[in-house]
């Protein structure tokens, strides 16, 4: 399979790769994918409780070269944007950008509920009920 | 398109990019054998058929010293050898020939799980024409257990056809025992053996064998030709032919043949057989370095499939943590495969690994090195360093490293499986 230049870029040089803290009140986590399916990914983001601007974001990957290409991309684009415009961002603009052939449109699919994932964990914790909850993981215990 | 800066070890001299490692894929073809094919390409043209004339009768004395060639690498005489376009025709034609051939007698058919879809496949259409098809699971290791086999067998079994050698895993089945068993209750027994002759002793007589498939490009020889044995004594099989036409192959397989590619059949086979020792005991030492090397260097790795009884040239193994798509990436120029959903069309992993009971996250860590005539300590050593390059950096990438390291146990959480 050939790789656009965008994905190995992405690859080779992934962007805000690492972890946040968790049980910070600032931050909303996104653990999405399943072992088994061959895909998981942990998107982070850090929100300013103030302006509600997305200042921090990191991510986790464990799939194929586009599906760590999509989280790096969505980790880049999150940054700066408020959750209202992050809440914005959608899978196909994900494909776009990186010109994803079809077979890999899930994974792009799986960054765009890491952010979901990621900012309704952010509003769960600061009392923000309105939205769409979007399934994610949960540890059993 | 350069290599990719995920991996930096740096290449020695010696060892050419791409470098191939996916031998039981296909082999390259040995210069010896591209040496004694082009006569046959060009000035011994003749149709092997053709019977009143000299371009014929040069061209019949080639494809039957090609029939010695094949028949001696596995114990038969050359009366016993029919050639194909390949092993997926010699499958078909063994197991659709005999079924049909032996319907009076019985309808079932005893396979396993983790055959080549040119056996599972054509077992299936036979499922739709009213036979009866036990696909036989495997323990942990790959190996079919015999007790399971006796156990299937009934008084309408007619046919078992076990692979030799796996070609994801590499795992011998036990197939000297199977024959034995089969001959004892009176039923053929075919093999689907593309990944074990030439590799290992494979000895039609002694394994009780009735009927075998082989492929030439799997043993440095041509692709699109190949063989099927089948026994003319004790008992004597008969199969009903599958492609009708001019009576080629004494009438089993129609067609006119493919002289070249039998020649460098032939060929292929006898330097296989000439250099099988010395090539065993070189490859045995090449995969154990390449092994000893990855487990020095990463944890959370293991082979899948039986160490013990398993071909030379054969490594699979997991990278637990990592995706064996985005791991392929990161050596790009190394030629390998995986049993990762993520590199096939399906989007399903290994079925091959899931018939192992691995869990589907295994399977999607899969790499297979298939290590074979070509390839040197240089590589290994090389392929060895650029793995464990690129996955300690894609397991700095991953959640579920990362997750194992801090003592969380993944499989208690609650995934979203899609
Ligand atoms: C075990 C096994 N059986 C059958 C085949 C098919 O052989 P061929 O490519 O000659 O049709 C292969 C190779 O792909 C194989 O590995
Ligand atoms: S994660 Fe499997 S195809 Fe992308």
């Amino acid at each position: 399979m050939a790789y656009s230049d965008k994905v190995i870029d992405h690859y080779n040089n992934p962007r805000n790769v690492g972890q946040l803290d968790k049980s910070s009140s600032e931050v909303g986590t996104g653990l999405v994918g399943a072992p088994e399916c061959g895909d998981v990914m942990r998107l982070q983001i850090k929100v300013n409780p103030e302006t509600q601007v997305i200042e921090e974001a990191k991510f986790k990957t464990f799939g194929c070269g586009s599906a760590i290409a999509s989280s790096s991309l969505a980790t880049e684009w999150v940054k700066g944007k408020t959750i209202e415009e992050a809440m914005q961002i959608t899978n196909t603009d994900i494909v776009k950008e990186l010109a994803l052939p079809p077979v890999k449109i899930h994974c792009s699919v799986l960054a765009e509920d890491a952010i979901r994932a990621a900012i309704g964990d952010w509003k769960k914790k600061n009392g923000v009920t309105e939205g769409a909850e979007v399934a994610q993981a949960v540890a059993a215990n | 398109m350069s290599t990719t800066e995920i991996g930096n070890v740096s290449v020695p001299a010696g060892v050419n990019l791409p470098l191939y490692m996916d031998n039981h894929a296909t082999t390259p073809l040995d210069p010896r054998v591209l040496e004694a094919m082009m006569p046959y390409f060009t000035t011994v043209f003749g149709n092997a058929a053709s019977r009143n004339h000299s371009f014929g009768w040069e061209a019949e004395a080639g494809v039957e010293k090609a029939r010695e060639q094949v028949a001696k690498l596995i114990g038969a005489t050359a009366k016993e050898i029919i050639f194909t376009s390949g092993a997926t025709e010699s499958n078909n034609l063994a197991i659709k020939g005999i079924a049909e051939m032996y319907k009076e007698r019985g309808n079932h058919i005893i396979t396993q799980a983790t055959e080549h879809k040119a056996v599972l496949d054509t077992c299936k259409r036979l499922e739709k024409s009213g036979y009866r098809v036990t696909y036989l699971p495997v323990k942990a290791d790959g190996l079919i257990d015999i007790e399971d086999l006796k156990l299937a067998m009934d008084d309408k079994t007619i046919l078992v056809s076990i692979m030799f050698a796996n070609n994801e895993i590499g795992v011998i089945q036990p197939v000297a025992e199977i024959g034995k068993l089969c001959h004892e209750r009176g039923v053929l027994f075919h093999t689907d053996a593309v990944q074990a002759v030439g590799k290992i002793p494979v000895d039609v007589n002694a394994m009780n064998i009735d009927a075998l498939s082989l492929s030439g490009h799997k043993i440095y020889g041509p692709k699109g030709v190949g063989a099927l044995y089948v026994r003319r004594r004790n008992p004597r099989v008969q199969i009903s032919e599958q492609i009708n036409g001019g009576g080629h192959e004494r009438g089993m397989r129609s067609g006119t043949l493919n002289v070249p590619g039998i020649v460098g059949l032939g060929k292929a086979c006898e330097l296989a057989g000439e250099e099988m020792v010395a090539e065993t005991k070189r490859l045995i030492a090449l995969r154990d370095k390449l092994k000893a090397k990855l487990e020095g260097a990463l944890d959370y790795i293991h082979v899948n499939g039986s160490w013990e009884h398993r071909l030379p040239g054969n490594l699979n193994m997991s990278f637990v943590y990592v995706e064996g798509e985005s791991l392929l990436m990161g050596i790009n120029e190394i030629a390998v495969s995986s049993g990762s959903a993520c590199t096939s069309a399906t989007l399903e992993p290994s079925y091959v690994l899931k018939a192992l009971g691995l869990g589907d996250d295994v399977a999607h860590s899969s790499i297979r090195f298939g290590l074979g005539r070509f390839n040197t300590e240089a590589e290994v050593d090389y392929v060895a360093d650029k793995l464990i390059d690129v996955v300690q950096k894609l397991r700095e990438l991953s959640p579920l490293y990362e997750m194992v390291k801090e003592g969380i146990d993944i499989s208690k959480i609650e995934w979203q499986a899609h």
